[in-house]
């Protein structure tokens, strides 16, 4: 028996009682700091829900096609959207793909900088390093309990919860492909008098560029796998089909979301990489 | 004096101002490392560089050579120690400053050419205009120019990776003439390419200067580069200076055993000029000189012929016979009587020379300067002796 040191639960009390006192007292300004998200989501909900399907279906195939450059891939592509129609959910689909599209959206906006900033101070970075493990691997329930209680049940905790998990590879990816810049390069822009700015838009973001790609790829990957936990926390969509499936032992409700979430990874999955694949053909070095 | 380097310092640890005390005090690099763990990269480096020169710096590696040419536009910063150009002291340029100096006053080629692999390379060419914020229409006019210069017309839209070793080096020179600076730095530039590739880019880049008159600090460890392309060439070895002279210094008066044993190899035929071998001529006689005093001239010298010149051109030669025929003719001038002479520039290779002299029997070969103007005779003496 590992002898006790000093009161675990006092220690447990004692954090109980910080969320709590937190959760009484800025749970209304929590709430409130995130409207505009949900703003937006919502908003992005109504349009893919409001929209025609085929008009839906015609965006998307351009989308792949202006990120590929091949018919056949948005051909594909559009298969894949129809097939989430042709099993009777459209709907849930259209609400998982805007929580998506606004998850990925605020990791670019955050995953980004954060990477930037990494690449830039190494002492940002050995402190960013640790945080980045217990986000990957902390159980995400775990922080779902407080950021529940301080947002209530809904979109935007599932947003949170959402981020929390899928941002990390964008940051490290973003750190390595700035890290990853030939040096000669670098030193050959500030030969020429490129200060910060320059030396970042101009040669370090632009290089880093496939490695960033690759990093929105797993992060979009990362998200999806979170739709069903987001279900739990009162986001709807598809992974509401897959817990009610499990709630009421419906094998084939379950199977059929959970086919749908995979054509949506796949979906998200193919457009990125082919993004990323073209990006990176056209700086290849020889 | 366009370029004053003045007793650089650099030593690289975790507190170099630390030790700086001991080496001025004149610990070696192996004593400082030994008992700091710091590496002594430059040792109380001072150079002079005159503006319009070619100063090569030259040394094996890690011999410093690489940091030092670093220092000049701080791209290192050094541990003590100035860089003085055109009279402004750069270590002490505060950040901005020193932006606007690269960008206006000092710019770089590679030795891993250091192109932008996402950009074309006409954009690649207009980086440092780019970087002044110069528009798009006057970027692609001035950058199209030296491409066109370096002979690169044509591969504009091309990307880096699509050029060959030599030509993405002559982008990397177009990209360093287009900011059209005074000093241009060159760290290994040919370097990584191979001989016969290197010996063109060294031609090109003596045809530019011949126009450009640009100051340039040429980094090296190729003493057969080093002595061709420089007009001064200094010897670095292990951080510290060993030798500053012209190429013919430190080729025929090597300073100390280091050194020696750098020039003992040279191919000195392929290094030294005409000018290194030339005799000043013992008798000139000019085209209005009247036969009869060339003929007393040339007998008061026991010389079998002389050089006749018109103004400083050399018009030919005449012998003793043509003058003393002149003579026998009544002839006004010797200008009917001269035989022509095999001349040679004076920055033509010995290499180049031995040929004609060969195919010559044994007439003498004039040398000129790069106006034409005679300056003497190749000496077989001096030429033997130099390349024996």
């Amino acid at each position: 028996m590992f002898p006790e040191l000093f009161s675990t639960r006092e220690l447990r009390k004692s954090i109980d009682g910080s969320v709590d006192w937190l959760v009484t007292n800025y749970a209304d300004s929590f709430e409130a700091l995130t409207q505009p998200f949900l703003a937006i989501l919502i908003w992005l909900e109504q349009l893919l829900r409001g929209a025609p399907w085929w008009a839906v279906i015609l965006g998307v195939a351009l989308v792949s096609y202006a990120a590929s450059r091949s018919w056949l891939l948005s051909l594909g592509m559009s298969a894949l959207l129809f097939f989430i129609g042709a099993i009777g959910l459209w709907d849930q689909g259209m609400q998982t793909l805007a929580l998506m599209l606004v998850a990925t959206g605020l990791s670019v906006v955050i995953g980004i900088p954060v990477g930037i900033l990494m690449a830039s101070y190494d002492r940002f970075r050995k402190i960013m390093l640790p945080v980045l493990d217990i986000m990957q691997t902390m159980p995400s329930f775990v922080y779902l309990i407080p950021v529940v209680m301080l947002f209530g049940l809904g979109k935007v905790p599932a947003i949170f919860a959402t981020i929390i998990y899928a941002v990390p590879p964008l940051i490290r990816l973003t750190d390595l492909g700035i890290r990853l810049v030939d040096a000669d390069v670098l030193e050959a822009s500030r030969a020429f008098g490129a200060n910060r700015r320059q030396q970042l838009f101009g040669i370090q973001l632009p290089l880093a560029l496939p490695n960033i790609m690759a990093g929105i790829n797993q992060t979009t990957m990362m998200a999806l796998a979170m739709v069903v936990i987001a279900s739990m926390i009162g986001a709807r969509g598809l992974g509401q089909e897959v817990l009610i499936g499990i709630n009421r032992l419906e094998v084939g409700r379950g199977l059929l979301a959970g086919l749908a979430i995979v054509a949506l990874a796949i979906l998200f999955d193919r457009i990125t990489q082919s993004l990323g694949k073209r990006m990176s053909v056209a700086q290849q070095d020889s | 004096m366009k370029i004053q380097v003045k007793n650089i310092y650099k030593i690289f640890g975790n507190k170099p101002e630390a030790q700086l005390g001991k080496v001025k005090a004149g610990m070696g690099k192996e004593a400082l490392l030994d008992e700091t763990g710091h590496t002594l990269g430059l040792n109380d480096i001072s150079l002079d560089i005159e503006e319009g020169q070619i100063f090569v710096i030259m040394g094996l590696s890690g011999s410093g050579k690489s940091t030092l040419i670093r220092h000049f536009n701080r791209l290192i910063e050094p541990t003590d120690g100035h860089i003085i150009i055109n009279g402004q002291d750069v270590m002490a340029l505060p950040e901005r400053e020193l932006e606007d100096f690269r960008r206006h006053k000092i710019s770089m080629v590679f030795q891993r050419f250091g192109l932008l692999p996402h950009k074309s390379v006409l954009d690649n060419t207009a980086y440092g205009l780019q970087i002044q914020g110069v528009g798009k229409a006057e970027r692609a006019e001035k950058a199209g120019y030296w491409l066109e210069q370096v002979g690169l017309k044509g591969f504009e839209e091309q990307y880096p990776h699509q050029l060959s070793g030599g030509m993405q080096q002559r982008v990397g020179l177009a990209r360093a003439l287009t900011t059209d600076p005074e000093i241009l730095l060159m760290d290994e530039a040919f370097s990584a390419l191979d001989p016969l590739i290197r010996r063109e880019m060294q031609d090109q880049l003596l045809e530019l200067q011949q126009k450009l008159h640009k100051t340039i600090v040429f980094i090296t460890h190729d003493l057969d580069e080093a002595l061709r392309l420089g007009d001064r060439i200094a010897i670095l070895r292990d951080g510290e200076l060993v030798q500053v002279g012209s190429p013919e210094e430190i080729l025929l008066k090597p300073a100390d055993d280091y050194v020696q044993a750098f020039v003992q190899d040279v191919n000195r035929a392929r290094v030294l000029t005409a000018s290194h071998v030339l005799a000043p001529a013992k008798l000139t006689v000019t085209l209005k000189s009247k036969p009869q005093q060339a003929v007393e001239l040339l007998k008061e010298h026991s010389s079998e012929y002389a050089c006749v010149l018109d103004g400083t051109q050399l018009k030919g030669l005449i012998t003793v016979l043509d003058a003393q025929r002149a003579l026998n003719d009544n002839a006004d001038s010797l200008a009917n009587y001269l035989s022509s002479v095999e001349s040679v520039r004076s920055d033509t290779e010995l290499e180049q020379i031995l040929p004609n002299i060969l195919s010559n029997n044994g007439a003498p070969i004039a040398v000129t300067g790069k106006d034409g103007g005679f300056k003497g005779w190749v000496s077989c003496e001096k030429l033997i002796s130099l390349v024996a």
